[in-house]
């Protein structure tokens, strides 16, 4: 009767395992088996055309500016707040309500964000609907993001090397950018490219705050589309599956190279803190 | 407390209580500590010899909620009312338990306390690197490879460029807090007799669990026990002749 | 003694590092200013949407309970009902736990108990990394297979449902549980294992009666995490859900989940509309709050 059991249980861990893995093969293999016929060169670094069979360009320049716009922000705020939570506060009732702050921000859902984003960027700062509303939202999504992670790596550095520096008459803000920040600039850079990831992959805040307008942006007050709004916007309205697959694909391929880049990071910063 | 032979005091600790928070972990602490001696601080772990050692350059400004009352004068400045910690701790340099070397180059290592201090001239800094390094014995054994690593040394090594980093800021006093305790005993034989050269040129408080060592390279030795000072004068005598039962039980081995 | 002990007047701090202490002085108010933005932005994200969403019944007159309890969602005749997207939302996530939860934390322990070292290193970095593909994909997959298998499973005339929902769902959770739940399963200690082996037990009652319970927290972690992943999910869910205002009764009923009201009428909405869609969003946020409030008692019993 155990024995039973125990086979019917192994049974079904490894049911679930084929299951779980079978599904995520399926979703990947659709996607490129539908998506890849319209991979080109045109197709990528094409100009969009509404009649049909134009490229993407205009949405993955409007991805690499919201990219761009939201870290520019996020970072120095995120590793600065991440510093003053590490290396300055005492702890204490702020510090508490700076993490609880925090930790929520990373548990509200985007769509909220996203309808924070139409009052205040979109209309009450009058941003209109446009790449910057849409970055500054997305700013606030992956400061929490940028936080933590720097506060792991800042956590990684040995308190000998803090106490090694102020003993030799060095000021905190020294010893910061001369011997902390170095030390901890792996984890910190991991950090920033899994939000380039979160970001990439944002939808709704966007769909909310940059609008659905599939031409090249002529300034960052423009109202534009990134590639994940594209590929939802021509399934929703077209049905049109192999263009949303075929974008996907540049997707799939995006968070491929920024998982890898991350991984590499990692590696070779245990590498250089086990010497 | 017994008077002292000879010698002009750089340290003079007077009255010092410590407090972590509620908990006191010095009582009461008179100390006068001579120019270019070595004075060892023994005492089994917890009696706050380390803790000591750190009020000496405010080290213990980093932990929160430390409290301390009475006087430290260092230098004839009372560092406490002072308020210039910069200033202290580069006349105060410290070794540490474990050698805490940068993730940089064993000249960046050295040069990093003047450079801090805005010397930004390159001539200026290779001198001080090299004779920082000859100062503390190692010049011979890294000055081939100067710009690489400084993880890469072994650890005897590496406390002994610590050391180095320590004297590049000219200090007069260099604090040490069990600088061998984790090294094996050929490196800590040379870093014994790399304090004992270094006597003529600083003024030297090591923290040791090793009362052999206290013994070997000290003039002074004062006994801590929970948080007081039993017993300081002449090695010599603490070792020979003690006026204090717990210091005979404590340097005979009876408890520690 | 040589020197007298006398306190001696506090001396003038030198100019280099005058300039260094306020230097201090003032990066430290930069940083804390930087980490209270979190706050401050919270604060603005709460008051803005519950300002925005409150609006309606603190001065419009509109009733909360009937805006929570009705069933009629019709805009342009000022009816602005909630309950069948509530109904909905939880459905569809209960659904979704159900299906994700199971196979997602079989698969971890199958990972980390069963796999062989080699078939683990290269399945579980590749759910890593579906964790992170855009959950729009997850949607466009589920327009294009799941529609339409189930249309031809269950002869429905729209295969836009529920179950639907449900599927998407739990798929997209599934990368996530896998993967915070075979983090915590490992990090059990292996002296558990041995300890259950040497008393004669199985690998597999070593796992479920030992290691499972061991792993306890992480794993309500995994849950919680895939959970909000769920909830939160917007756009994946417009392209399955069908979007019909009613209260479903069966699983092959089209529904509109809180969340996809939002971003399905934000675009044109204005005035009461508008607000009335802010109100919705108090109503996914404060399911959010619960959760994240489980989520910290859970973490919280965790570290002890």
């Amino acid at each position: 009767m155990r024995q039973f059991k125990d086979n019917l249980f192994r049974g079904l861990l490894w049911l679930s395992a084929f299951l779980s893995v079978a599904v995520l093969v399926m979703i990947v293999g659709f996607i490129f088996y539908k998506g890849i016929g319209l991979i080109s060169f045109d197709f990528i670094f094409g100009d969009y055309s509404p009649a049909g069979g134009g490229g993407i360009w205009p949405m993955i320049v409007t991805t690499i500016y919201t990219v761009l716009i939201s870290l520019i922000i996020a970072t120095p705020i995120g590793i600065l707040a991440a510093v003053y939570l590490q290396e300055y506060a005492k702890q204490g009732r702020l510090v508490r309500l700076i993490r609880f702050a925090t930790e929520s921000l990373t548990g509200i859902p985007s769509i909220i964000y996203g309808l924070f984003g139409a009052v205040f960027f979109v209309t009450t700062l009058k941003l209109g609907m446009s790449i910057l509303a849409a970055s500054l939202t997305l700013t606030i999504i992956v400061l929490p993001v940028i936080i933590r992670t720097t506060e792991e790596a800042l956590k990684t550095v040995p308190r000998s090397y803090r106490e090694g520096s102020l003993a030799l008459g060095t000021t905190k803000l020294q010893t910061l950018y001369k011997v902390i920040l170095p030390s901890s600039m792996p984890g910190i850079l991991s950090g920033i490219i899994l939000s380039v990831g979160r970001i990439v992959g944002e939808s709704a805040a966007i769909f909310l705050t940059a609008g659905t307008v599939a031409a090249m942006p002529d300034s960052i007050l423009s109202s534009a589309r990134t590639l994940t709004v594209h590929s939802y916007l021509v399934t929703q309205e077209a049905g049109d599956i192999e263009l949303a697959a075929a974008v996907g694909i540049v997707l799939i391929v995006i968070i491929l190279a920024i998982n890898l880049s991350a991984t590499y990071i990692s590696k070779k910063f245990n590498r250089a803190t086990n010497k | 407390m017994e008077q002292l032979k000879e010698g002009k005091s750089i340290i003079n600790v007077r009255d010092l209580n410590l407090f972590y928070g509620e908990k006191q972990a010095l009582f009461g602490v008179d100390l006068a500590i001579h120019e270019k001696e070595v004075t060892a601080l023994i005492g089994p772990s917890g009696c706050g010899k380390s803790t000591f050692l750190r009020t000496l350059n405010r080290m213990n400004d980093l932990i929160d909620g430390v409290k301390i009352t009475g006087d430290i004068v260092i230098n004839h400045e009372d560092i406490y009312k002072t308020n210039d910690v910069i200033k202290l701790r580069t006349k105060v340099g410290m070794v540490f338990q474990k050698p805490n070397l940068f993730p940089m180059s064993i000249y960046d290592n050295v040069a990093y306390g003047p450079r801090m201090q805005g010397i930004k001239n390159k001539k200026e800094l290779n001198n001080i690197v090299e004779e920082s390094l000859r100062s503390a014995a190692i010049w011979d054994e890294v000055k081939d490879r100067l710009k690489t690593s400084a993880l890469g040394l072994s650890g005897g090594q590496q406390q002994r460029v610590c050391i180095a980093r320590a004297i590049a800021m000219k200090p007069d006093i260099i604090l040490m807090d069990e600088p061998t305790s984790a090294l094996d005993p050929i490196s800590t034989l040379k870093i014994e007799e790399l304090i004992t050269n270094m006597k003529e040129d600083y003024t030297i408080v090591i923290v040791t669990h090793n009362m052999q060592q206290a013994a070997r390279v000290s003039d002074k030795t004062a006994f801590f026990l929970n948080g007081e000072i039993v017993e300081y004068d002449d090695t010599d005598n603490i070792f020979s002749t003690p006026q204090d039962q717990r210091t005979e039980d404590y340097v005979t081995g009876r408890f520690g | 003694m040589s020197i007298p002990t006398t306190n001696k007047q506090a001396v003038e701090i030198g100019k280099a590092n005058k300039r260094k202490y306020m230097l201090e002085k003032l990066s430290s108010r930069i940083f804390l200013i930087c980490a209270l933005l979190s706050v401050i932005t919270l604060l603005l994200i709460i008051g803005f949407v519950f300002y925005k969403g409150a609006h309606p019944f603190v001065a419009g007159g509109y009733s909360f309970i009937d805006f929570i309890f009705g069933t009629d969602w019709v805009p342009s005749e000022d009816k602005f009902g909630i309950f069948p997207m509530i109904v909905a939302s939880i459905f569809a996530t209960i659904g979704a736990l159900i299906i994700g939860v199971p196979i997602g934390l079989f698969t971890a322990i199958f990972l980390a108990e069963i796999a062989s070292k080699r078939l683990a290193k290269i399945i579980s970095p590749a759910i890593q990394l579906l964790a992170g593909i855009p959950s729009v994909l997850y949607g466009v997959f589920g327009l294009a297979i799941i529609i339409p298998f189930l249309q031809n499973t269950f002869g429905l005339v729209k295969g836009q449902s529920l179950l639907a929902v449900i599927l998407v769902l739990a798929i997209m959770m599934l990368p996530t549980i896998v993967t915070v739940a075979e983090t915590a399963i490992r990090a059990v200690p292996q002296t558990y294992r041995e300890g259950s082996y040497a008393l004669g037990v199985s690998q597999i009652g070593t796992i479920f009666k030992v290691i499972v319970p061991a792993a306890k927290s992480g794993i309500m972690t995994a849950i919680v995490l895939g959970l909000g992943r769920a909830i939160g999910e917007t756009m994946a869910v417009i392209l399955v859900a069908g979007n019909s205002l009613i209260v479903p009764t069966s699983l092959t009923d089209s529904v509109r989940p809180l969340t996809t009201n939002i971003a399905l009428e934000m675009g044109y909405a204005f005035g009461t509309h508008q607000e009335m869609l802010f109100a919705t969003g108090i109503v996914l946020f404060s399911f959010i709050l619960i959760l994240n409030f489980v989520l910290a008692k859970i973490s919280a019993k965790g570290g002890n």
